[in-house]
């Protein structure tokens, strides 16, 4: 059971009391897609900020470990733990017009953490950055590297970031809701452009969404939250043919299927929500005494 | 927005605000009491005398009258003549105005630093004892005026501790001829590091006197809005790729933070140029503002019109360029 990427009974309270994660255990193994499916509040993005070390300041890591290529982060000193998550690790962030910096070109926001951190020539990063351009299905990237944020559509800007992430060839990336700040039109293009780009670099990736739909196309494996812990871990075609949690259950009965796009929104019944809540307060309840 | 654009609106303003400023001043000097000419009287003057001085003045018309021939002799750039220094008022404010010049930028050059500094130490040890420390400092800075810090610093290093100078631009004893009257910047080109030392020690106190408010309204400015872009996305996306606390502070989130307090330091800039009149009195600095006091003293009507008209001018020619850096800098007017 161990993966690329291990997180073992992760626990991240807010400084002034409150749990934002429960507990939480999850693998992603090597050149693998392991999806996070949760509703929104469920803790999904602390996640992917407590592995890349960028938690806000109000949040503390209480217990657990993060094992990342087989280092426990936590046992590092931070100097050594950015380089390290920096040179294994990237994110695809979920809003692509706000993680773009308004007043840097893109060419260098690309090409700086190879010279900078990874020690690269500035040639070589350039035409690694525009190799890269050309591989998300940027048109005419010589003139996008010189452009700046505000002059580019979303889907574009996102390329960018989903080029930019693959640029130092890391073995594991995190993409929180890549899509859903995105125009529906570009959403199918964008997910496919990840899964393509995961397949051809062989690089774990660890998926967070929202959608069962997407996820049940992209991941081999998954795992669902709610308040922060984690209620089921399977691998897909498992999870489509008996989910164990009734919570999960209850998410698939409420995606309407594609065979049938006549069938509506289902809510997760109260009786199952009632269950889950039962549940955490069970977890807290053990863990506080 | 272009930058043509913003020159020609702003050269059209201008001309509207110096003309407003010109009647305002013009009007105020001749309502409020005390006469000019009276200063200039020998004893035992008689009714002809001050009958003719007030003709060659002009000051027998009425304000309107008065008003339109000076704006007629300023079109063709004359001032007209001093009444207590019987000198062309454009000669002798064109002659004070680089010491005022040369102080205001070495104030603000010293402003920026202290209050730059200040502000990427406080965010630097933000939520700690060391923003509240910046934020103490600050406020205390703020809550002293800049003449105020004149008395305190002539106290400490011109009394207590005489290092710097206390009054005047030059020493006697420096042996050069200028042939510009800004001392500072032809000293610099001509490398002459005695004199630079010189002005610098005469400059020094004044300068750091109207700096330090400014300082302090820049450390909280600029504090608050880096802290808060360093909330933004594209920051935590550089923290992921391995970059440090100091790195992201001053390569990610500076440039940004820098737009919205650069057109509040300009206000703040035309107020320190505004406080350079009492602080060149206090340290009997050559200036501009030292001769506007003396102009007012003496009721000398022509060289205050022309001093306002000058202080108007440089405020909008103050933001004009802060206008212009705020399109240069930002890379979304720079190319629309
Ligand atoms: N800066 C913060 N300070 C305190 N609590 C936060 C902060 N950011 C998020 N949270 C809380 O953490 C929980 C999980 O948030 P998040 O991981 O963003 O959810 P999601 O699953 O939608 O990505 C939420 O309840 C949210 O209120
Ligand atoms: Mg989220």
């Amino acid at each position: 059971m161990n993966g690329y990427l291990s997180i073992r009974n992760l626990t991240v309270r807010l400084k002034g009391g409150g749990t934002i994660l429960r507990d939480v255990s999850l693998n992603v193994a090597a050149g693998q897609v392991h999806g996070l499916m949760g509703e929104s509040g469920a803790g999904k993005s602390m996640i992917g900020k407590a592995v890349l070390g960028t938690l806000p300041r109000a949040l503390d890591i209480t217990s657990g470990q993060i094992w990342l290529d087989g280092v426990d982060l936590q046992t590092l000193p931070p100097a050594e733990r950015r380089n390290r998550i920096g040179a294994l690790a990237a994110l695809i962030p979920q809003d692509p017009l706000t993680a773009l910096n308004p007043s840097r070109r893109i060419g260098p926001q690309i090409t700086r953490r190879l010279v900078d951190i990874l020690g690269w020539k500035r040639q070589d990063a350039a035409k690694r950055a525009l190799e890269l351009l050309n591989e998300v299905h940027i048109p005419d990237a010589p003139r996008v590297m010189r452009s700046y944020p505000h002059e580019l559509s979303g889907g574009m800007r996102q390329r960018i970031l989903i080029a930019s992430a693959f640029a130092a060839e890391p073995k594991l990336i995190i993409a929180d809701e890549p899509t859903t700040a995105l125009d529906v039109t570009v959403q199918k293009q964008i997910l496919h452009l990840i899964s393509e780009m995961q397949a051809r670099h062989d690089t774990a990736l660890l998926f967070v969404t929202h959608d069962l739909g997407v996820m049940s196309k992209v991941c081999d494996t998954l795992s669902v939250l709610y308040a922060g812990k984690v209620v089921e871990e399977a691998n897909m075609p498992r999870f489509f043919m008996r989910p164990i949690h009734p919570y999960s259950a209850a998410l698939l009965a409420a995606t309407p299927t594609y065979t049938d796009p006549t069938s509506s929104l289902t809510p997760v019944p109260q009786t199952v929500v009632d269950q889950v809540e039962r549940e955490v307060m069970e977890h807290d309840l053990r863990t506080a005494s | 927005m272009t930058l043509l654009r913003i020159i020609l609106i702003r050269l059209l303003t201008t001309a509207i605000t110096l003309f407003g400023v010109a009647i305002i001043v013009f009007v105020v000097i001749r309502v409020v009491p005390g006469n000019p000419i009276a200063m200039m009287l020998p004893p035992g003057a008689t009714d002809a005398d001050i009958a003719r001085l007030q003709a060659q003045y002009g000051f027998d018309k009425s304000i309107f009258q008065q008003f339109v021939i000076w704006l007629g002799n300023v079109t063709q750039g004359d001032f007209g003549t001093s009444i207590s220094l019987r000198q062309p008022v454009s000669d002798l404010v064109l002659g004070r105005l680089p010491a005022t010049l040369e102080l205001s930028i070495i104030a603000l050059t010293i402003a920026v630093i202290i209050g730059g500094t200040m502000a990427l130490l406080g965010t630097r040890f933000r939520d700690t004892k060391g923003e509240a420390a910046v934020d103490v400092s600050a406020g205390m800075a703020l809550s002293i005026p800049d003449f105020l810090w004149g008395l305190v610093l002539i106290l400490l290093f011109g009394v207590f501790w005489p290092i710097f100078h206390i009054s005047g631009r030059v020493s006697p004893s420096i042996n050069i001829d200028f042939t510009t009257n800004f001392f500072l910047f032809e000293a610099l080109m001509r490398l002459r590091f005695d004199v630079i030392a010189d002005l610098i020690g005469h400059m020094f106190m004044p300068a750091l006197a109207l700096a330090i408010p400014l300082a302090a309204i820049i450390a909280q400015l600029l504090k608050q809005s880096l802290k808060e872009t360093m909330h933004l996305d594209y920051v935590t996306l550089a923290r992921t790729k391995g970059y440090g606390e100091n790195h992201v502070i001053a390569r990610e989130a500076l440039p940004n933070a820098i737009l919205p307090t650069l057109t509040l330091v300009g206000v703040q800039f035309t107020f320190l140029i505004g406080g350079t009149v009492i602080i060149e009195r206090l340290f009997s600095y050559e200036g501009l503002g030292n001769m506007a006091i003396d102009a007012v003293i003496n009721r000398d009507l022509p060289l205050i019109q022309g001093i306002v008209i000058l202080f108007a001018l440089l405020f909008t020619i103050v933001n004009l360029v802060v206008d212009m850096l705020y399109v240069v800098l930002n890379p979304k007017l720079r190319h629309a």
